[in-house]
């Protein structure tokens, strides 16, 4: 397959500083079609700093961030999404007082500016398509509940769900397990598993079994900077990551 | 009983508050009181404009602006320069130094009508300007604040400012604007005579009308998409963020939405009142807006309107029988909505519509009520009061 | 400028200098309260100017019972007064925060209405005791008169000593925060509750003392304006939006912001007012404030944090 091979993000020289603190600092990360990459790294070593680079929450002060032929650097954080990136955070972010149907509704990519959301309708297709994305993610019977209501697993799964409606060709998820219990975290595994046969995916992870069972390929982060990178055999086995991270 | 109860609980409950309220404004206070009467209220019914516009920007945004007034003023300055300017004619001041200007202007050495009044001649423009001057200027606010997402108790401040720097500058500007005692002494709209009984009638129906208006427009908003991503901002900003909304357009749109709102009750104050003066600007009536609307329900466009009114008319008769104790009830009434009440008569309204539905209702409209419970959970997370109160109405039983 | 010679206008601006002065000292003591409140609780007080007034007022009873009971000794009432105000002030601060505000600690806009209600209920019951004009206590003759600078300088005593207050309590105000124990619970529970409470901090103590204290402030302040003004029932509350945009400006959470806010925003206001009329510079000031807080949300004096 021709598109697999074909980069879909490239990051150079990233760097952030707050305050003189550089919590990003010269980031290369080059990401391909279809790929599934796990980024680990101690705690601070700038993982989430680097996803919230890349969706626009925190603004760069250095590099570039090239989606597709897209500069991402000085995007909007609407903008971003609107070019393919959707972003989940570690803690589930849902809309606890809309039903489940509507938080997947809100993130269905129609009439997302105000005019457009005034004169948005739900259509037979729109429907459908929240069913099967819910149907997915095991939450297909509890479309009319509150997402206030659901557990902290199911919560995860939805905001998954609602990133899938919104169909990016990067997703990025920060620790989606985090706080899960074992037979969760195998569900979710293979979800992500699945998703990522459509599309790149790049995922935060601390837990090493979990990441085994997604990844091929991961990076490791420390101090900002990528220590190695690579296949999960060869990193497991890396004297500095071990050294820094993982632990003998 | 059972049928109207079930009515009650189905989707087209909405319509049926409506014209309840429609009916109250339309029908019953005209029949109750004189045009004397009716014009206060007609003045009451203005601030149910900034209500309104407030459960959409607060409410639902979650934008509190003490700052209303300032577009109330903006919409209420408006109308009178316009009617003050036609009550300037050269025949009508004939006595001044400068025939053809506004007295106030000739006792404060002007000789002659400022350029940006020029304008306020035509009745056209006006009533163009009473619209999109407080939009422009919400949307430059809105937008320089949104986007530098100032939010919550400094957009309260920022927007609190606003309307004392408003105020005090059309004090300080007399000549041009009135001062301290604003804008008064007309009679005619457009050779009308607004002053008669019949005219008080004819201009509390428009009041009405234009309300109703208002009320159904701010719900078709609230009720449609842009809606629910006002809720949705209001529980997890950043997803809304990141699900590819620009949640600045949104928040700078309802802000304007507001103030044109509260513009329009403005100049509806305007007419009705017969003058305008900085103290519907400033902070005093900014802030007791927003109480108005929090009494009467901050998330539902019928209780904010008709709390409005309903503490205004009781301010007006308890006011004069006991002016003290008046300021120190309003303040306790305020309290107790704060405390146990967060949803206001809105809220009350819906307790007393459940207890009659679990009381006296079929198991269809129970089953209406649990449509409904859902629904309602919709309109923000105080749910606690229901809950106690729904225990202490049992209580009761 | 024509017309003024350079010397004239450098005696023009000290004299304005000197009078924003005490505005900075009124501004300040104000201030000094609300950056305790709503920096370091993010509780908005909206009758934080009543609280200004009871002290106002406290001052005026004392300053009453002294003439009648004790006139020899009315010189030295101002000490007893400022000590009164504090704990009338702190007291009622004490019961509003039992009574209400922790019940809203989750609702930062309810509280800003639930105070504003009480504002108006407490500028009632001044009205109803004190009646709606304006009372003034004689100030103690030390006091009175003014201290000449130059030819055409004077200093008010009454001025010196309100900013003389203004910034001995900054300085207590800075030793507790920032050097005493008590400082240290209140910046760990307005970082983090859970925190604070986990390592034994009774948070809920810690919020009722730092409201109280906070109030308390206002009353010194209010104590301190009875010598540049009379007292009436709205005297605290049309101080009320400056105060917020000072410890707003100064940055919410610095103590050093509070100040340096209050003195630019107290002398470009008294400044401005030689070139154009006082509301015009009002105007001016609030404008340029409200444009600085767009363009700088988090006020002037704050760090940049990781979030």
């Amino acid at each position: 397959m021709v598109a697999n091979t074909q980069l879909l993000l490239s990051i150079e020289d990233l760097a952030v500083s707050f305050d003189g603190f550089r919590a990003v600092d010269g980031i290369n990360l080059y990401l391909n079609e279809g790929e599934l990459r796990v980024i680990i790294g101690p705690n601070g070593a700038g993982k989430t700093a680097l996803l919230d680079l890349v969706c626009g929450k925190t603004r760069a002060t250095e590099g570039s961030i090239l989606f597709r032929d897209k500069q991402l650097r000085g995007m909007t954080e609407n903008q971003i999404v609107h070019a393919g990136v959707g972003r989940k955070f570690q803690a589930p972010s849902i809309y606890e007082s809309l039903s489940v149907f509507e938080n997947l509704e809100l993130t269905y990519p129609k009439g997302r500016n105000v005019i457009g959301s005034l004169f948005f309708r739900r259509t037979a297709e729109v429907e459908e398509r929240i069913q099967a994305t819910a149907d997915m993610v095991g939450l297909g019977d509890r479309l009319e509940d509150l997402a206030g209501l659901l557990s902290h697993g199911q919560k995860q799964w939805l905001e998954i769900a609602m990133l899938l409606i919104q169909d990016p060709q990067l997703l990025m998820l920060d620790e989606p397990v985090a706080g899960m219990s074992q037979a969760e975290r195998q569900q979710t595994a293979e979800l992500l598993n699945r998703i990522s046969q459509d599309r790149s995916v790049l995922i935060i992870e601390h837990d090493m079994k979990f990441v085994e069972q997604i990844a091929s390929k991961v990076t490791v982060l420390d101090q900002g900077k990528v220590l190695a990178e690579g296949n999960i055999d060869r990193v497991k086995n890396d004297e500095r990551v071990i050294e820094r991270y993982l632990g003998h | 009983m059972t049928t109207i109860l079930r009515l009650l609980g189905g989707r087209s409950e909405w319509l049926i508050c409506l014209g309840v309220f429609a009916a109250l404004l339309l029908v019953v206070l005209p029949l109750a009181f004189n045009g004397y009467f009716l014009n206060l209220l007609g003045r009451y019914l203005a601030l149910a404009f900034v209500a309104i516009g407030l459960v959409m920007c607060w409410g639902y945004g979650g934008m509190l602006s003490l700052g209303q007034g300032v577009f109330f003023g903006l919409g209420g300055y408006a109308m009178a320069m316009f009617l003050k300017l036609e009550a300037s004619t050269p025949e009508a001041t004939a006595k001044q130094s400068t025939p053809g200007i506004p007295d106030f202007m000739d006792w404060n050495q002007l000789t002659a009508l400022p350029w940006w009044w020029e304008p306020f001649n035509s009745f056209s423009f006006t009533l163009a300007a009473l619209l999109l001057i407080p939009a422009a200027v919400a949307y430059v606010f809105g937008y320089a604040l949104f986007k530098r997402r100032v939010s919550g108790v400094y957009f309260a401040i920022v927007t609190l400012s606003l309307a004392a720097a408003m105020s005090i500058l059309i004090v300080g500007q007399q000549g041009y604007t009135g001062g301290a005692n604003g804008i008064t002494d007309f009679q005619t709209l457009l050779g009308w005579d607004i002053t008669t009984d019949s005219a008080r009638y004819v201009i509390y129906y428009i009041c009405v009308f234009l309300l109703l208006v208002c009320i159904v427009l701010g719900q078709w908003i609230l009720s449609s998409r842009a809606g629910r991503v006002l809720i949705a901002v209001r529980d997890e900003e950043n997803r809304v963020r990141f699900s590819g909304y620009s949640v600045e357009d949104f928040k700078i749109f309802v802000f304007m939405v507001a103030a044109v709102f509260s513009a329009i009750g403005g100049a509806m104050f305007a007419l009705q009142a017969r003058f305008i003066s900085p103290s519907q600007v400033g902070i005093g009536l900014s802030v007791e807006l927003v109480v108005l609307c929090a009494v009467g329900g901050r998330f539902s466009l019928l209780g904010a309107a008709f709390g409005a009114l309903l503490i205004k008319t009781a301010e007006m008769y308890l006011s004069d029988l006991f002016p003290q104790l008046w300021t120190i009830l309003f303040g306790l009434i305020l309290l107790v909505v704060v405390l146990a009440f967060p949803k206001g008569l809105a809220g009350l309204y819906e307790l007393a519509r459940d207890y009659a539905l679990d009381h006296f209702g079929s198991n269809q409209s129970h089953a209406a009520l649990e449509e409904h419970a859902d629904k309602r959970s919709l309109h923000g997370r105080e749910e606690g009061f229901l809950v106690r109160a729904k225990r202490i109405l049992g209580g009761i039983r | 400028m024509g017309g003024y010679t350079t010397s004239e206008i450098a005696t023009i601006m000290a004299m304005q200098g000197i009078a924003g002065l005490s505005l900075f000292g009124v501004f300040l003591l104000m201030a000094l309260g609300l950056a305790i409140i709503f920096g370091q609780m993010g509780v908005i007080n909206m009758a934080h100017g009543e609280f200004l007034t009871l002290g106002s007022y406290a001052t005026y009873v004392v300053a009453t019972m002294f003439e009648s009971y004790a006139p020899g000794l009315f010189s030295y009432y101002f000490p007893v007064a400022i000590v009164l105000s504090f704990l009338v002030a702190f007291g009622v601060g004490y019961l509003l925060e039992y009574g209400l505000v922790r019940h809203l600690y989750k609702r930062p806009l309810d509280t800003l209405l639930a105070t504003w209600a009480v504002g108006l209920i407490m500028q009632q019951i001044f009205r109803s005791i004190f009646g709606g004009r304006g009372v003034s206590a004689d100030a103690p003759d030390w006091l009175q008169g003014s201290i000449q600078l130059s030819q055409m300088l004077f200093l008010s005593r009454s001025d010196l000593f309100v900013m003389c207050i203004a910034i001995a309590m900054t300085v207590i105000v800075a030793i507790l925060l920032y050097r005493a124990r008590w400082g240290m619970r209140v910046r760990s529970t307005t970082q983090n509750r859970a925190m604070a409470n986990a390592v034994g901090i009774n948070t809920a103590k810690v919020d009722r003392n730092t409201f109280a204290l906070g109030c308390g402030l206002a009353g010194i302040a209010g104590s301190a304006f009875t010598t540049i003004s009379a007292t009436t029932p709205t005297a605290g509350a049309q101080y009320l939006v400056d105060t917020f945009l000072v410890v707003v400006l100064g940055g919410a959470a610095s103590l050093l912001g509070t100040v340096a806010s209050a003195f630019s925003i107290a002398q470009a206001q008294s400044i401005l007012e030689f070139f154009i009329t006082g509301s015009m510079a009002k105007v001016l000031t609030l404008m340029v404030v409200i444009g600085i807080i767009m363009l700088r949300p988090q006020g002037l004096f704050t760090l940049k944090v990781r979030q």
